[in-house]
C-alpha cells in the first residue's frame, strides 16, 4: 500500500522485527562483521527456514513465496533496523531481481529454484568503478564463439561477491553503446579465470568484492543484447530496496538517540530536556518520516509498474541516503564522547549509512536523474 | 606585559637575525632535547610567550615570522604539539613561579608530555559536575575517581587534573586544579578504541593517587577559573593541536630522534589532521577524479573554500586579539564552531568526489584510505573540547548576552544535585 500497510503486511513486519531482535542482536552483528564471509550460516538458515525471506519476492512457480516489492521492502526495512548481516541483499535481492527481470522462462526455471531452496547463493556484478551502477557506462564486452560465451574484465562493489556460488554479470556486445547490446550472464564463481578479492571497506557489515574475469566461461541469461532496460529496472528496484533498508536504520538510530537523551544527566537534568537536543530529535523525526514516505511510495511504484518508477526510485534513494547519514551523525553528536567510541553501536550504523549513501549512485546524481525522469 | 612597539624589531631584521643564529647553531647531529632547550632559551621557540618565560612578548605576526624562518631553514622547532601547549598556557597564566620554572622547560624540550584530566563518565559538558575527589591528608592530596576520554594519558607523565575538594558548596566553587604525576601506582590508564580504529584517548582510574601540596595550580577550591583558561585555549583551535600527526623530515641524527618520537608518541594521533576534514585535499582529489569541471562539485568546493577561508581569518583575529593582550572576544568560541562546519562540509565534498570508493580503506581506498579516515574522524570535532551545543550556549549567553537558561544546579550544595 502506498500510504498505509495492510493488516497482513503489518503482521509480517512484526514477525520479522521479532526475529531480528531475538536472532540477530548487536553482539551477533559485531561477531559476524569480523568474519570474511560476513554472515552467520546458521542464522541465515533460520532466516530462510522460519521466515523464507530469501525467496520472498520469487514467484511460487519457482519455489518462492510470491510476494511483491512492498513486502520485500518491509523485510529490508526491518533488517536495516537491526543491521542484520545476511546474504539476503546480495543474493536474493540483487541477483534474484536481475534474474527475474532479465531471464526468460527457461532461465528462471533453471536459476531461481536453487535460490528459492536456499541451496545456492548468487551475487550481482555490474559496476566497473564509477559506483553508480549505470547501465549506459558499462564497458565489459563478452566474447562469443558459436554457442559459448566468455568474459574478461573487472567488476567491483559486488555485494557479497566473495561468498556467492554464482555471479550474475552484466556485459555488452562488442561495438555497442548506451543501453544497446547489454547482456546478462551467469558465471560459476569456482570457474577457471574468476578471481575474487574482498575489498577493504570500513563498513564491516556489508562485504564488497572486486572480481576479475579472465576468459571465464559464462552462460547466457536472457536474450543477447536485449538486457539494457532489464538492467536499469533491476538497479532501480535495488535502489528502492536499499532506501527501505536505510530508513529502517535511521529510525533505529533516532530511537537510540531519544532513549539516550532521556537518561543521560548533565547540569542536573536529562540532556533531552535541553531544547538544543529536543529540537534536533524532532527535526530528525521529520526527516526520517519524510524519507519513509518516499521509500514506501517508491516501493508501491515498483509493485504497480508506475510509469514514474525510475524517477521515484531516484527520489527515494537520494532522500533516504541524506536522511540516514544525517541521522547517524546527529546520533553520534547526541551521545557525546561515547558516540565516538568503537564500543558504542552508533558507528556501525554511521558506516552502513555512509556506504549506502554511495552504493548505486550518490544523492546528487540521483537528484539529477529524478529531474530528467520528470523531463525537467 | 605587551611590548612597546618601539622595542620590536622589524620583520626583515628579525628574519635575518634568526637565520644568522640558525646558521651558527643548528646542527642536525645535536641531541634533540639539547637543541630544543637551546632554542627555547633564545626566546625564538615561543616568541609570543612572556620575556621572563622562554618568550619575547612578540605579536603573532612576528612570532609567525620566526616560526616560518625556522621551518624554511629546515631546523626543528621546540615541542609545540599536543596537550602540552594547553598546560603551558594554563601555567603561564595561573602557575606559581616555582611551577613555571619546574614545568615549562620540559614542555618545550619535548621531554614531558601532558594530558588533560577533566571529563568523567558522568560529566563532560557539565564539567563542573565532576566527582573525582581530592582529600587533603597531611602533606599531600589523595585522589580517587575516574576520568575518561583523556587524550595522551597512555604516555603522558603529567596530567592537569580537576577534582572536587568541597562537596558542600555549589559545584563551581568546590573544584581544585592539580598537576598530577601520571607515573605512580595509584594511576591506571586503559586505552579506548575509537570509531576510526585509533586509540588516542583513555580511561584513567585513580585509587589513592598522591599529589604533593605544592602541585595545586591557583587557589584551593579555585580550580574552575584555572580550568576555564585551559578550555579557552583549547577552543582557540591551537595550531599545535592541528600539527599533531604530521611529520617533519630531514637528514641527521636529530631527525631520527624526531621520527622515533613521532612514531612512539604520535601514532595514535595520525588521524588528527583528518578530523578537520582536510579541505586542503579537496581540489587535488577533484582533479584526480576528473570532477573539477563538474558544476555540482564546483559549487560544493566553492562553498567549502568560502567557509574555510572566512574561519581561518576569524581564527587569526582571535589570535591577534589574544597576543595584543586584549580579552578573549567572541572569535574564540566562534572559531571552534566554524571548524566543525568546515570539517563537515569538507567530509561531504570528499564523499561526493570519491563516490563509491569513499569508504574503502587501506590500499583499496583513495589516498590509501585517507578519505575513509576523514569521514570517520570528522565526528570528533564537534564533541572534543566542548560540543557544538555547548559552544552555541556560550556564544548566546556570554557573547550575545542573551538571557541565561534557568538553572537548578548552581545555587545548591553540589552533593544535593541529581547526577548520573
Ligand atoms: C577525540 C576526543 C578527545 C577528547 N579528549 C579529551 C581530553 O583529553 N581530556 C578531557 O578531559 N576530555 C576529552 N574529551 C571529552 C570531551 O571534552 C567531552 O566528550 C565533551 O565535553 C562532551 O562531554 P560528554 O562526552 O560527557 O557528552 P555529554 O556532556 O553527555 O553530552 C551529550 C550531548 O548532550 C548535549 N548537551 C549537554 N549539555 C547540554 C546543554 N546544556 N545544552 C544543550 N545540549 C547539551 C551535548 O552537546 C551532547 O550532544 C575528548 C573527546 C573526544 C571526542
Amino acid at each position: 500500500m502506498k500510504f498505509s500497510f495492510t493488516e497482513e503486511q503489518a503482521l509480517f513486519r512484526d514477525i520479522v522485527r521479532r526475529f531480528v531482535v531475538e536472532q540477530s542482536p548487536r553482539e551477533e552483528v559485531r561477531k559476524v562483521m569480523e568474519t570474511n564471509a560476513g554472515y552467520d550460516p546458521a542464522l541465515w538458515q533460520r532466516l530462510c527456514e522460519s521466515l523464507g525471506l530469501h525467496a520472498l519476492h520469487i514467484p511460487e512457480k519457482y519455489g518462492g513465496q510470491g510476494f511483491g516489492a512492498v513486502e520485500l521492502c518491509i523485510a529490508m526495512e526491518e533488517l536495516g533496523r537491526g543491521l542484520v548481516c545476511s546474504p539476503l541483499f546480495g543474493s536474493s535481492v540483487l541477483a534474484g531481481t536481475a534474474i527475474l527481470e532479465a531471464g526468460m522462462a527457461q532461465d528462471r526455471e533453471l536459476w531461481l529454484p536453487p535460490l528459492a531452496a536456499s541451496e545456492r547463493r548468487y551475487a550481482l556484478a555490474v559496476d566497473e568503478g564509477g559506483g553508480c551502477w549505470d547501465a549506459k557506462s558499462l564497458t565489459m564486452q563478452y566474447t562469443q564463439q558459436g554457442d559459448t560465451y566468455s568474459l574478461s574484465g573487472k567488476k567491483t562493489f559486488v555485494v557479497d561477491g566473495c561468498s556467492a556460488d554464482v555471479i550474475v554479470v552484466a556485459a555488452r556486445e562488442p561495438e555497442t553503446k548506451g543501453l544497446n547490446g547489454i547482456t546478462f550472464f551467469m558465471v560459476e564463481a569456482s570457474a577457471p579465470g574468476v578471481n575474487r578479492r574482498l575489498l577493504d571497506t570500513v563498513d564491516q557489515t556489508r562485504k564488497l568484492a572486486e572480481i576479475d574475469f579472465n576468459n571465464a566461461s559464462a552462460k547466457l541469461l536472457g536474450t543477447p543484447g536485449e538486457g539494457g532496460s532489464a538492467l536499469e529496472r533491476t538497479i532501480d528496484l535495488c535502489r528502492v530496496y536499499l532506501s527501505n533498508e536505510m530508513v529502517g536504520g535511521a529510525q533505529r538510530l533516532l530511537e537510540d538517540a531519544v532513549t539516550y537523551a532521556g537518561t543521560r544527566l548533565q547540569f542536573g537534568r536529562t540532556i533531552g530536556s535541553f531544547q538544543a537536543i529536543k529540537h534536533k530529535c524532532a527535526d530528525l523525526l521529520l526527516h526520517v518520516e519524510l524519507a519513509k514516505s518516499a521509500a514506501y511510495c517508491a516501493a508501491e511504484a515498483a509493485a504497480t509498474g508506475d510509469p514514474e518508477f525510475s524517477a521515484l526510485a531516484a527520489l527515494s534513494k537520494a532522500m533516504a541516503a541524506d536522511t540516514y547519514v544525517k541521522t547517524a551523525a546527529q546520533t553520534i553528536q547526541i551521545h557525546g564522547g561515547i558516540g565516538f567510541t568503537w564500543e558504542n553501536d552508533t558507528h556501525l550504523y554511521f558506516k552502513r549509512a555512509k556506504s549506502s549513501e554511495t552504493l548505486f549512485g550518490q544523492p546528487a546524481w540521483h537528484r539529477e536523474r529524478m529531474l530528467r525522469g520528470w523531463q525537467i | 606585559m605587551a611590548s612597546n612597539a618601539a622595542e620590536l624589531p622589524d620583520e626583515q631584521t628579525l628574519r635575518t637575525n634568526v637565520r644568522m643564529w640558525l646558521e651558527r647553531n643548528w646542527d642536525p647531529d645535536r641531541k634533540l632535547v639539547e637543541w630544543r632547550r637551546m632554542l627555547a632559551e633564545t626566546g625564538w621557540g615561543c616568541p609570543e610567550w612572556p620575556e621572563e618565560w622562554f618568550g619575547l612578548d612578540y605579536p603573532s605576526s612576528l612570532a609567525n615570522a620566526v616560526q616560518d624562518e625556522i621551518a624554511s631553514f629546515g631546523a626543528i622547532g621546540v615541542a609545540r604539539s599536543g596537550v602540552r601547549m594547553l598546560a603551558a598556557a594554563t601555567l603561564l597564566e595561573h602557575g606559581s613561579a616555582a611551577q613555571k620554572s619546574q614545568f615549562l622547560g620540559g614542555i618545550l624540550s619535548g621531554e614531558d608530555t601532558w594530558c588533560q584530566l577533566f571529563s568523567e563518565p558522568g560529566s563532560g559538558s557539565d564539567l563542573a559536575g565532576l566527582t573525582t575527589r581530592a582529600d587533603k591528608q597531611g602533606d599531600h592530596w589523595r585522589i580517587n575517581g575516574q576520568k575518561v576520554w583523556t587524550t595522551s594519558a597512555h604516555h603522558a607523565n603529567y596530567g592537569m587534573l580537576l577534582a572536587r575538594t568541597d562537596w558542600d558548596v555549589p559545584k563551581h566553587r568546590g573544584l581544585t586544579f592539580f598537576v598530577v604525576d601520571m607515573k605512580q601506582p595509584g594511576v591506571e590508564v586503559r586505552p579506548l578504541k575509537q570509531m576510526n580504529g585509533y586509540a588516542s584517548f583513555n580511561e584513567v582510574f585513580f585509587t589513592d593517587a598522591i599529589v604533593p601540596l605544592d602541585r595545586v595550580v591557583g587557589e584551593r577550591d579555585g580550580g574552575w577559573s584555572v580550568a576555564l583558561t585551559t578550555l579557552a585555549n583549547e577552543r582557540r583551535v591551537a595550531d599545535g593541536m592541528r600539527a599533531w600527526g604530521s611529520v617533519q623530515a630531514g637528514t641527521g641524527g636529530i631527525f631520527e630522534e624526531l621520527a622515533a618520537e613521532t612514531r612512539t608518541v604520535n601514532e595514535p594521533y595520525k588521524w588528527y589532521p583528518q578530523r578537520a576534514g582536510r579541505p586542503d585535499l579537496v581540489i587535488s582529489q577533484a582533479r584526480a577524479a576528473d570532477l573539477d569541471q563538474d558544476p555540482v562539485v564546483r559549487q560544493a568546493i566553492a562553498n567549502l573554500l568560502i567557509l574555510e577561508k572566512s574561519s581561518q581569518w576569524t581564527a587569526r583575529r582571535a589570535r591577534e586579539a589574544h597576543l595584543l593582550g586584549r580579552p578573549q572576544g567572541p572569535e574564540g568560541s566562534l572559531g571552534k564552531l566554524a571548524a566543525s562546519h568546515v570539517a563537515r562540509a569538507a567530509a561531504e565534498v570528499h564523499t561526493m568526489i570519491a563516490g563509491g570508493e569513499a569508504l574503502l580503506a587501506g590500499k583499496d581506498g583513495p589516498l590509501d584510505g585517507l578519505i575513509a579516515e576523514i569521514l570517520l574522524s570528522v565526528p570528533a570535532i564537534s564533541i572534543a573540547g566542548g560540543t557544538d551545543e555547548i559552544q552555541h550556549n556560550i556564544i548566546a549567553e556570554r557573547v550575545l548576552g542573551m538571557p541565561k537558561e534557568p538553572r537548578t544546579d548552581v545555587d545548591r550544595p553540589f552533593k544535593d544535585i541529581p547526577r548520573n
